[in-house]
């Protein structure tokens, strides 16, 4: 499964790739900002393949020696906010500084009947890590989530 | 894989000889076919965990085995902390104790037929299941660190199942040296409202009938007869788990980088047992056990009140409850000498022989229940440990079918609504939010059960009790 959202650049797509048991979530974008938040609409694609509405915003930061740990990271703050709150988010906006990372997840709370979420992310792993830019420029950030 | 890639010692055990970084040998317990069926991950995966310190004896694969994260999931290494050995969060997995607890109902299946829609509908209702669900028990902070602490004691204590059920669960319900202050504040959020539910993926509550009788004498020790009715629960430490998993990964990858350890895969991320982290992680991962051996007790409770609705006579008895992630300290014998070694089990589920102190006495002298979730359509099945177990792999057998194919691939190959409606027709009832987990889920995505517990018998590690196949399926 594969989509994009309304990019500003025109690169900013995501994708899952296959796992024996789990399913990968890989962002693209110009900078690594936008590649991380299109790897968490992967994320939320994972549960359902129903609209989710940007009506509530949630802030969350987060922090790592590196920008692979720090993509693992903000995967789990994100699932760690969907799990606590029950929310699934539609939107994401992303800004990285001195190795800290601050996001804003926009949503709203799970509705069972209308996103028939198929399943819960449990975590994401160091597994089919990796945080890159290719030749052309474009970024990537990936990993396997547990599921 | 190719299973030139092994040295055959026979037609279920394969061996990866120590080379490089390998401290100990890998050695797989599968036959030929399966071995063909795996990802090459799984060697490779097994190789690094050879490399891993205070490794005894030899990094072991079960033969459900698939591409898991450092560990191989179906993985079983055990380590001594006298020379230096590690404990690893990525050994345990994400979902800390999950598990399996099998209730006998003493129902006859066309009891069941009778009211098996209905009774479906109720179960559906009263288990909550997926992402977005809610329980309805909340958990104030004094009452976390009591259900922490106490496992499924505290549940019966609570009224939320019944005494005679401890001693057949593992470490008689609640784990010892369970340190509730080493779970972080997170874990414990994550977990309020979430006691007494199912989760997702391939988590499930089966309504199952035993359709076949390998071994009649086990059979009647386990209390199973054929056609008979029985219920179990798939299920683990729900959020409470995965986030201790993801913050103890974190740190120990963290603190192996900054100590210098050379990990060959970040995900084995681990520290040695005789550390600060180490213990503290110990200290986590074994209230986290104790979180999913109260989850599983608080289901067999709803499962038993909706029974009691539909049967008002039935008495539904705990069969066993036994995990397959997990961290263990436990005695074996190694070289002639006993050692206590901290076992992990990576989605391998213990296998104790006959005779083994920690059953109860109507068990002990079969041995242990071993609890095999196979999928929605094949069905699963109830081993034995075998008592040569012990000397193939720590007491060790598989836990699950293991996945064939990935959850993508699943999905381009079935619906979820034809899947439910083929097994509708073969009497089979699934409930589940989400036809797309069902599709994720469907039966063909994986392996053939049935091989993996032949492969798992004629290897030593359990006997073949009880096949049985599903009537409904409350799926997570």
């Amino acid at each position: 499964m594969n989509g994009s959202a309304p990019a500003t650049r025109g690169t900013a797509r995501w994708e899952h790739f296959p796992h024996d048991a789990d399913v990968g979530v890989r962002g693209f974008g110009a900078t690594p900002e936008e590649a991380f938040a299109q790897a968490a609409m992967a994320l939320t694609a994972i549960v359902t393949d129903a609209e989710v509405a940007p009506a509530t915003a949630v802030e969350v930061s987060c922090r790592a020696p590196d920008l692979e740990l720090l993509f693992v990271a903000w995967l789990n703050a994100v699932i760690y906010e969907m799990a606590v709150r029950k929310m699934l988010f539609a939107r994401f906006a992303v800004t990285i500084a001195d190795g800290r990372l601050a996001g804003t997840l926009r949503g709203e709370p799970i509705d069972v009947a209308r996103h028939a979420p198929a399943c819960e992310p449990k975590g994401a792993t160091y597994t089919a890590l990796k945080v890159a830019q290719d030749a052309g420029g474009l970024w990537s950030a990936a990993c396997i989530v547990d599921v | 894989m190719d299973p030139a890639r092994f040295t055959r010692v026979d037609a279920t055990a394969w061996r990866v000889e120590p080379h490089g970084a390998m401290r100990v040998p890998a050695v797989i317990y599968a036959d030929e076919d399966l071995i063909r069926a795996m990802d090459d991950k799984v060697y490779e995966q097994a190789v690094n965990v050879a490399t891993l310190p205070g490794i005894v004896k030899a990094s072991y694969v079960m033969p459900d085995a698939h591409w898991g994260y450092g560990f191989p999931i179906g993985g079983v290494a055990a380590f001594d902390p006298d020379q230096d050995g590690v404990v690893s969060a990525g050994g345990v997995g994400f979902d800390i104790s999950c598990g399996v607890r099998t209730m006998l109902t003493g129902l006859a299946v066309p009891a069941i037929r009778l009211v098996q829609q209905s009774l479906a509908e109720s179960l559906f209702r009263e288990i909550p299941a997926g992402l977005g669900s809610r329980g309805a028990i909340a958990l104030d902070p004094f009452e976390m660190e009591a259900m922490l602490a106490g496992g499924a004691a505290w549940a019966v204590a609570r009224g939320w199942g019944e005494a005679r059920d401890l001693e057949r669960i593992e470490e008689g319900g609640t784990m010892a040296g369970a340190e509730p202050a080493c779970v972080s504040a997170h874990a414990k959020e994550r977990q309020r409202r979430e006691m007494g539910t199912l989760g997702s993926g391939n988590h499930y509550l089966e309504v199952q009938a035993v359709a076949e009788i390998f071994d009649a004498p086990a059979a009647e020790a386990f209390g199973l007869a054929e056609n008979e009715v029985v219920v179990t629960i798939h299920c683990g430490s729900r959020g409470l788990g995965h986030q201790i998993g993801t913050e103890f990964l974190k740190e120990m990858v963290i603190a192996a980088q900054a100590a210098g350890i050379g990990l060959p895969d970040r995900e084995l991320a681990c520290a040695p047992i005789r550390s600060e982290i180490g213990q503290r992680y110990l200290g986590a991962m074994r209230a986290g056990i104790n979180c999913a051996l109260a989850n599983r007790e608080i289901l067999g409770h709803f499962a038993r009140r909706v029974f009691g609705h539909f049967f008002p006579e039935a008495d539904l008895r705990l069969l066993f409850d036994v995990s397959h992630n997990t961290c263990k300290v436990e005695p074996h014998a190694v070289d002639g000498k006993t050692r206590d070694l901290f076992v992990h089990r990576k989605g391998a589920t213990r296998a104790f022989g006959p005779g083994h102190a920690s059953l109860p006495a109507a068990l002990r002298a079969t041995g242990q229940p071993v609890l095999i979730g196979g999928s929605m359509g094949t069905g699963s099945y109830i081993l034995v440990g075998a008592a040569e177990s012990e000397a193939k792999a720590f007491s060790s057998a598989c836990h699950g079918a293991g996945r064939a194919m990935s959850r993508h691939a699943a999905l381009r190959h079935w619906s979820g609504r034809r899947i439910v409606d083929e097994l509708a027709a073969q009497g089979i009832l699934v409930k589940s939010v989400s036809t797309r987990g069902v599709a994720e889920e469907a039966p063909g995505a994986y392996k053939d059960v049935g091989a993996v517990v032949a492969a798992a018998e004629h290897a030593g590690l359990a006997r073949r009790v009880a096949r049985l196949t599903p009537l409904i399926c409350i799926k997570g």
